[in-house]
């Protein structure tokens, strides 16, 4: 760990205008940016700590939805009663991820900024081109099992590992960001996380001292609300596919359907096309198929990862029977 | 005075049996527990020692070639540094369990990825890691690594003793009426206890004190000298707790001399601890293997014949070998017999002991296979492993001592409700999941190695005990106390059970399941030794003596054992070692597993539902810390047959899973309620105290009543361990339409 500054910052702007320094961070929980601090992956010269600048709050927003303060921690979002009743598979992905003690810690805008789980990024010694622009990557040819399907590139095949973000990313929640000077925008989350193209250093688009103030939700989506997550252990493991579904349903046929996928690529995965295919539509097989079909389109298996191919597919079917079959 | 036993005819006096005090069998709490939940159980790093520094190894980034050249000018100007240190002397890779001399020792030979080359101290430990990571190195990397044990270039070893060749196998195959000839590969493991390796090295003068982690003091204080060049008498090393050993903390390893090293150097302690990163780098591993079995029966199930033919690795110049086929030998008959081993060298990690060397992977593999020939034969499972259960060992003609294993075979299926079980793979679904049963049998040598104790009756009618045994989280501390109060008739606040320091008597160390029955003969020795001065002084025979409740009788006499003792100590030694009774017999434990496994018929995830084992391992000297064992060797059984592997690079071997976010062992949602059913059984050829090995029967064979269950569950065979969901998608049924 490299000797950094520390910085303990009271107000949100205060907190923007101390990150505008090159080279600073902001850290929330820490669950995730400790642990890189530790292995000099991650290499701040200052850290300013936001856990006391507020926005730990969940309030309602003016056309009915709800804004999610950056530090309010996922047990806190996951338990909160308006997110389970209206917003049920976005409580159901975040208790789906990692351990109760991280959830305890873990905040929201430190959850969207997770860094990937590749095997590679988290070893000094190994050339990556997320943590050293250049020096090449090793997942492409080496081990790559939790590795990308969808949308990676030469440069980088990593996955954005973490499980609230693709539940918002169905919900099309928005991120709220304050850059200097109280300079304030928006960016849906399905926008936010980047493909790895030619700059797998660029997780997200957030621009450097810029913070995430909110997640804003829409008002509550109706229907039948699905987060399915595929993996190596019960509990306590990354998504090796997962699902977050929301789909209503009226007279037989598919009312509305959103839909997001972790696991497969660089980002939460989504494709309007998927959505659009089963609207209007009375659930089959077939159509379930054609979704499939899309999804996986140009899938691109790296040797490990291969059967995330199949899995994706026989795990969307059976989320979206799920989804718009019988209540048993 | 010094009560010395060696093991040449068994022990049928049954003593404990007698004795008015029976606390030993009882599930009595441990008595260092308190001190462990309350955090005041002194672990290896938490020591708190004057002008401490601390020291970060520094790992080499190739896999195979040369160290060149470290710049230490490099990460001079940093905070804190205060040496950095590369030595001749320092360890390759640990010392392989009861080496008792050093391993293979240098820097500059670079044999694997992550071998330990310099040490970086620092006034902290951030500070050290840090300097670690920034040191410059320069390496000369050779292009000859080699990383796989089954490429096709290589000639792998032939250890003689791991060749056998009884009959004709091949002849057994073409003419018997059932067969299986099926390959299976198992992983790599490490150990990851939750203690990472840890040493603090102080010198005074030339007298070197080692606060480490470690299972074996009594060889580890030789490794260490020899290590270092120096007597083993200038030599100290404190391990009185221990944080999970699993057999990688056997020998002395690279941060202890490391340690020394540098503490000498700078003339201040230093203290080493491992980062999570490196335990999976340079502690020991469990081999991988490769393991080709062949099975030939006749109608009835019985075994004509028998192969277990294996493949396995070590890094180059190790002696030890997994011993994959150490229970296949005695376990079931078959007169045609091929069992070997070959061993491949290769630049990767070394491969030691871990928990159940031998029997984890090697009775796993063999149990599926037996599940194999049930499933080909349409012979129960559980009927076909009792008609092959042998009247005398199958390949050596001797009988076996206590072998309680059809009884295991019996109790368990009844227990689990076995006979509800569909032999037909796939029939069984509760909503989207494929439910399946499957069982194995458990089977571990055992062993007895020499161990001495020390037993202080003190004039107040209170007891030390002192051995450099150690308690690597068994529960030594619980039973050798109970042994103590038994035999002395005293209560267990009364008895100060004091561990792991090499001035004690030299105990056999925890390794290998020996610990409870050496170090608790010692302990029952010792107090046999202390018992008869008694007797002497009471004026009867020693068989007479009882000794209950702090009183002293016999002869017809009566006295308070203060009495007795007259304001003296008596001091009891006692010395156990093995004899012929290892030769003369085979001896073992058994046991059986039940497992009921949901197979998901949509993503091919595996979760276990119930597991049950069923256990005889002779005297059961505490029936918590004993249930724990097999409760914590099960776990790691479902560990094995579902989520444990480390991954290594293809292209330069390196192990990319090296921390516990992606090597997966089983989290408590993948483990239910587990059963443990504890035989009571008595081994007079085993110990004097009629106990056998526990510590690893838990997990020999545990994985595969887990596979067996998938495949009875969905008829698929999953034959590359672990069985994560992709070896099961492809095998899966077409997703029933909607
Ligand atoms: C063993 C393990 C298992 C895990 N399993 C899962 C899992 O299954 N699913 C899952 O989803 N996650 C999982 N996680 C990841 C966990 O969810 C993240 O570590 C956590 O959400 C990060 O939140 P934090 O507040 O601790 O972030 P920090 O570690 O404090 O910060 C992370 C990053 O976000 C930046 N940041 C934080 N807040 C802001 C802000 N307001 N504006 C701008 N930048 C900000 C920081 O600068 C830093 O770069 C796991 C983690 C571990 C260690
Ligand atoms: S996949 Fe991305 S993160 Fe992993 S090694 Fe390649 S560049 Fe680095």
């Amino acid at each position: 760990m490299r000797p950094f500054d520390y910085y303990r910052s009271n107000d949100p702007a205060d907190a923007v205008e101390a990150a505008s320094e090159k080279g600073a961070l902001f850290i929330a929980g820490g669950t995730n940016l400790l642990d890189l601090m530790k292995l000099d992956l991650m290499t701040p010269n200052r850290l300013i700590d936001i856990n006391r600048i507020g926005l730990d709050e969940i309030t309602p927003s003016d056309d009915g939805g709800l804004f999610i303060g950056t530090l309010v921690t996922n047990s806190d979002c996951a338990a909160d009663m308006r997110i389970r009743q209206d917003y049920e598979v976005l409580s159901r992905a975040i208790l789906a991820g990692a351990s109760g003690q991280l959830r305890n810690k873990a905040t929201t805008g430190g959850n969207l900024c997770q860094r990937t789980r590749c095997y590679y990024f988290y070893d000094p010694d190994m050339p990556c081109n997320k943590r050293k622009p250049g020096s090449g990557c090793s997942a492409v040819g080496g081990a790559n099992r939790i590795h990308a399907i969808l949308g990676a590139s030469d440069e980088c095949i990593a996955t954005y590992p973490g499980d609230m973000a693709v539940a918002m990313a169905a919900l099309d929640a928005q991120v709220v960001i304050e850059g200097q000077g109280g300079d304030i925008r928006t960016v849906p989350v399905r926008d936010f996380h980047r493909l790895p193209g030619d700059q797998p250093d660029k997780d997200n688009i957030l621009r450097p001292g810029e913070l995430i103030t909110h997640v804003t939700l829409p008002p509550p989506a109706r229907g039948r609300h699905i987060y399915r997550k595929v993996r190596d252990r019960a509990s306590y493991a990354f998504a090796l596919v997962s699902i977050a579904a929301v789909v209503e349903m009226d007279a037989g046929k598919i009312a509305s359907a959103s839909l997001a996928f972790g696991g497969l690529a660089h980002k939460p995965w989504h494709d309007p096309e998927i959505d659009d295919l089963l609207i209007g539509e009375a659930p089959s097989d077939a159509l379930f198929d054609k979704a499939a079909d899309i999804l996986l389109a140009d899938a691109n298996g790296q040797g490990g990862n291969d059967f995330k191919i199949p899995l994706a597919r026989r795990t969307l079917k059976a989320v979206l029977r799920e989804a718009t079959g019988e209540r048993s | 005075m010094t009560r010395h036993l060696k093991m040449d005819t068994p022990a049928t006096a049954r003593l404990l049996d007698q004795l008015p005090s029976r606390l030993t069998g009882t599930p009595m709490d441990r008595p260092d527990g308190p001190k462990k939940v309350s955090g005041t159980a002194t672990y290896a790093h938490e020591w708190q020692i004057e002008g401490k520094t601390f020291g970060v190894l520094v790992r080499a980034p190739i896999s195979k070639g040369k160290l060149v050249r470290i710049d230490k000018s490099s990460i001079e100007g940093l905070p804190g540094i205060l040496g950095v240190f590369s030595d001749d002397r320092f360890l390759r890779n640990p010392a392989q369990g009861t080496a008792n001399e050093a391993p293979i020792q240098g820097v500059s030979e670079i044999s694997y990825f992550g071998q330990p080359i310099a040490l970086v101290v620092a006034e902290t430990f951030e500070q050290a890691r840090h300097g670690a990571h920034m040191l410059e190195l320069v390496c000369e990397a050779d292009t000859d690594g080699v990383y796989d044990p089954e490429a096709s270039n290589l000639s792998p070893e032939q250890p003689e003793d791991d060749q056998l060749d009884q009959g004709d196998l091949d002849k057994a195959m073409a003419e018997a009426a059932f067969t299986v000839d099926s390959t299976y590969r198992t992983p790599n493991h490490n150990s990851a206890a939750m203690e990472p390796h840890c040493s603090i090295a102080s010198w005074e003068g030339d007298q070197l004190t080692l606060h480490g982690s470690y299972q074996m003091v009594k060889y580890n204080v030789n490794e260490l000298a020899d290590s270092l060049g120096v007597e083993p008498e200038k030599v100290r090393i404190l391990s009185p707790f221990v944080g999970g050993g699993f057999g990688s903390k056997l020998g002395i390893a690279p941060e202890a001399v490391a340690a020394a090293i540098a503490a000498k150097e700078i003339g201040r302690p230093v203290c080493v601890t491992l980062t999570r990163q490196q335990v999976f780098e340079n502690v020991m591993r469990r081999s991988e293997s490769r393991q080709r079995l062949r099975l030939a029966a006749d109608e009835t199930g019985k075994l004509t014949g028998l192969g277990h033919e294996c493949l396995v690795s070590n890094l180059p110049g190790e002696s030890f070998h997994e011993p994959v086929i150490q229970a296949t030998h005695f376990i079931y008959g078959g007169e045609n017999r091929r069992l070997s081993i070959e061993v491949a060298r290769l630049n990767r990690m070394c491969a030691g002991s871990v928990r159940a060397p031998g029997e984890a992977i090697g009775m796993q593999v063999l149990e599926n296979a037996m599940d194999e020939l049930a499933h080909v034969s349409g012979i129960d499972p559980v009927e076909l492993r009792k008609g092959n259960i042998p009247e005398i060992h199958p390949e050596e003609d001797m009988p076996y001592s206590s072998r309680p294993f059809a009884a295991a075979l019996d109790e368990g299926a009844k227990r689990f409700g076995w006979d509800k079980r569909n032999p037909e793979p796939g029939k069984q679904r509760d909503g989207e999941w494929l439910i399946g049963m499957g069982m194995a049998a458990a089977a571990r040598v055992n062993m007895l190695m020499e161990s001495k104790a020390r037993v202080k009756l003190i004039d107040d009618g209170t007891a030390i005990v002192e051995t450099d045994m150690t308690d690597i989280g068994t529960g030594t501390y619980a039973i050798l106390t109970q042994l103590c109060c038994d035999m002395l008739g005293l209560a267990p606040e009364q008895v100060d059970t004091r561990l792991g320091d090499s001035n004690f008597p030299k105990a056999s160390g925890s390794g290998g399941s020996v610990g409870a029955s050496s170090s608790g003969s010692s302990v029952y020795l010792a107090c046999q030794d202390i018992r008869g001065e008694l007797a002497r002084r009471l004026g009867c025979d020693e068989d007479e003596l009882q000794l209950n409740d702090g009183k002293a009788s016999g002869g017809g006499k009566e006295v308070s054992l203060i009495e007795l003792l007259a304001g003296e100590t008596i001091e009891g030694e006692g010395h156990i070692e093995p004899g012929e009774t290892m030769e003369k017999v085979q001896q073992a434990t058994y046991g059986s597993y039940f497992a009921e496994v949901a197979v998901n018929a949509v993503t091919g995830e595996a979760r276990v539902r119930r597991m049950l084992g069923v256990f005889g391992a002779g005297r059961i000297l505490n029936h918590k810390t004993a249930r724990s064992q097999c409760l914590g060797g099960m776990t790691w059984g479902i560990g094995m047959a579902l989520h444990e592997a480390m991954e290594f690079d293809p292209r330069d071997g390196h192990v990319v899973n090296n921390d516990l976010a992606e090597y997966h062992v089983p989290v408590n949602l993948d483990v239910p309620q587990l059963e443990v059913v504890l035989l009571e059984e008595r081994d007079d050829w085993a110990s004097p105290i009629q106990a056998k090995g526990i510590g690893e029967l838990g997990l020999c064979g545990a994985g595969a009543a887990v596979t067996n269950a998938i495949f009875n569950a969905t008829g698929v065979r999953v034959r590359e361990y672990p069985a994560t969901l992709d070896k099961i998608l492809d095998g899966l049924p077409e997703l029933e339409p909607a």
